[in-house]
């Protein structure tokens, strides 16, 4: 077992993990953060997607003592009370259906605004080539991230 | 899906890094970026006894320009290296393969290193640096460095010339001077996916010739393979639609891929030809837009 101090959504914690503990069970099994969602686990999916340092990662792809002293954000961050502007056009738009992948895609598409407040349609569908929805079709996810970035 | 048991080490140095892959040889697996290796480990396809993970080790993480090359370490992401404004100048083929990565958010993760060392023969970056003529610098056990050429670097899928015992350092690619020109093209069955085909293209316009031209073609090979003799078919002649049509006829001839689930062979060889035909026509027009006049 190797100890752990991350903080996640501004809290902190302190754990003892086994090194092949991948983060997405950290958060999801030792945390109790079950917004985070379990795909694929080969990083096609994007369901466990969450940011590290502000930068999206999939979070079946790095080991919990990876994230050693650093500062992670899951879906569970982004409401304050009230969902934020990206949560609120995905409910505009009928965004989501059954939301497995939505915590995902929120996560990515929070990095993408972050990073280029004002996407064109093409940068926000080769971003979502790396999210798989079953549901809704891309369209309103789409239409949704495009709002968000208008309005934000 | 979860990996199997492992011994964690995190060196802080080159230094100690090598010395755990001394250690440990054969059993050690040397973790970066983690893009492809952590499926590997989900999937328990690779069961390493020891992850030596690098994230850490100082001195990595340098991009930069010496002498007219540019110097990329192992640890940069794919992502700070395809939007990085001086490998978008200087490197304009590194920065064309970028975008056919995985995807937005394995791009933050993954390395250049990684992806060079990993060696899949469907991976662009390992392509693109073979085609712009660049080398793999390696950190040997006692403090020593050697540097290989790209096209001598892979050997065959997920090999490279690697010891055990060695770690990349970083690459090195030669930057783009006036009049010449660059092209990456790729065809997949959706974003993201694998390569059914792929081909660079790096070339010199002199006096309103073609000169070292470098053609390499991936996705249909075991490796990144470099095409010297459709190079030297275009090199000293303007290059129109008669001659791209020529030489993808020519790069098509010259591989011999393997009928999959998603092409057949004869289609791998088409789509070869023509997506040389396109890097040509493509790395022409850049080159002479850029062409000191």
């Amino acid at each position: 077992m190797i100890e752990l101090a991350v903080t996640v959504n501004g809290r902190r914690y302190r754990e003892q993990v086994a090194p092949r503990l991948l983060l997405s069970d950290f958060l999801r099994h030792t945390l109790g953060l079950t917004g985070t969602h379990v795909g694929c686990e080969h990083g096609v999916c994007g369901a466990c997607t969450v940011l590290l340092d502000g930068v999206a990662v999939r979070s079946c792809l790095l080991l919990a003592v990876q994230t050693d002293g650093a500062e992670l954000r899951t879906v569970e961050s982004l409401a304050q009370g009230e969902l934020n502007p990206l949560q609120r056009a995905f409910h505009e738009h009928h965004a989501l259906q059954c939301g497995f992948c939505t915590p995902g895609i929120l996560m990515a598409a929070t990095d993408l605004l972050a990073h280029n407040p004002s996407p064109t349609r093409e940068e926000v569908a080769d971003m979502l080539s790396g999210h798989l929805c079953r549901c809704t079709g891309y369209e309103p996810i789409v239409q949704a991230i495009l709002d968000a970035a208008g309005a934000t | 899906m979860k990996p199997a048991p492992f011994l964690y080490l995190r060196p802080a140095t080159v230094a100690e890094a090598i010395a755990a892959l001394q250690e440990h040889g054969d059993e050690a697996k040397v973790l970066a970026g983690g893009q492809s290796l952590v499926p590997l480990l989900n999937m328990r396809f690779a069961r390493p006894a020891v992850l030596v993970d690098v994230n850490r080790v100082g001195g990595l993480d340098r991009l930069g320009e010496v002498n007219k090359v540019v110097r990329v370490g192992a640890l940069v992401r794919q992502a700070t290296f395809g939007s990085s404004s001086l490998v978008r100048e200087r490197v304009p083929l590194a920065a064309e393969c970028i975008p056919f990565i995985g995807h937005y958010v394995t791009r933050n993760r993954g390395t250049v290193g990684g992806s060079i060392a990993h060696a899949d023969a469907r991976a662009e970056l390992p392509l693109a640096l073979t085609a712009a003529g660049g080398r793999v610098v390696i950190h040997s056990p006692g403090g020593g460095f050697r540097a290989v050429p790209a096209e001598t670097f892979f050997v065959t899928h997920f090999t490279t010339i690697l010891e055990p015992t060695e770690l990349v350092a970083e690459t090195t690619w030669p930057a783009a001077a006036p009049g010449s020109g660059f092209a990456f093209e790729e065809l997949a069955q959706r974003t993201g996916d694998y390569a059914l085909g792929m081909a660079a293209c790096a070339l010199r316009v002199q006096d309103g010739k073609a000169a070292a031209t470098r053609i390499a073609v991936g996705a249909v090979s075991d490796r990144p393979l470099l095409l010297p003799e459709v190079g030297a078919l275009v090199d000293g002649e303007a290059i129109g639609a008669g001659l791209a049509r020529e030489a993808g006829t020519a790069a098509a001839a010259a591989v011999d891929p393997a009928d999959t689930l998603h092409a057949s062979a004869a289609y791998q060889r088409h789509l070869t030809g023509l997506l040389v035909e396109r890097a040509l026509l493509r790395a022409w027009e850049n080159a002479t837009a850029t062409a000191p006049s």
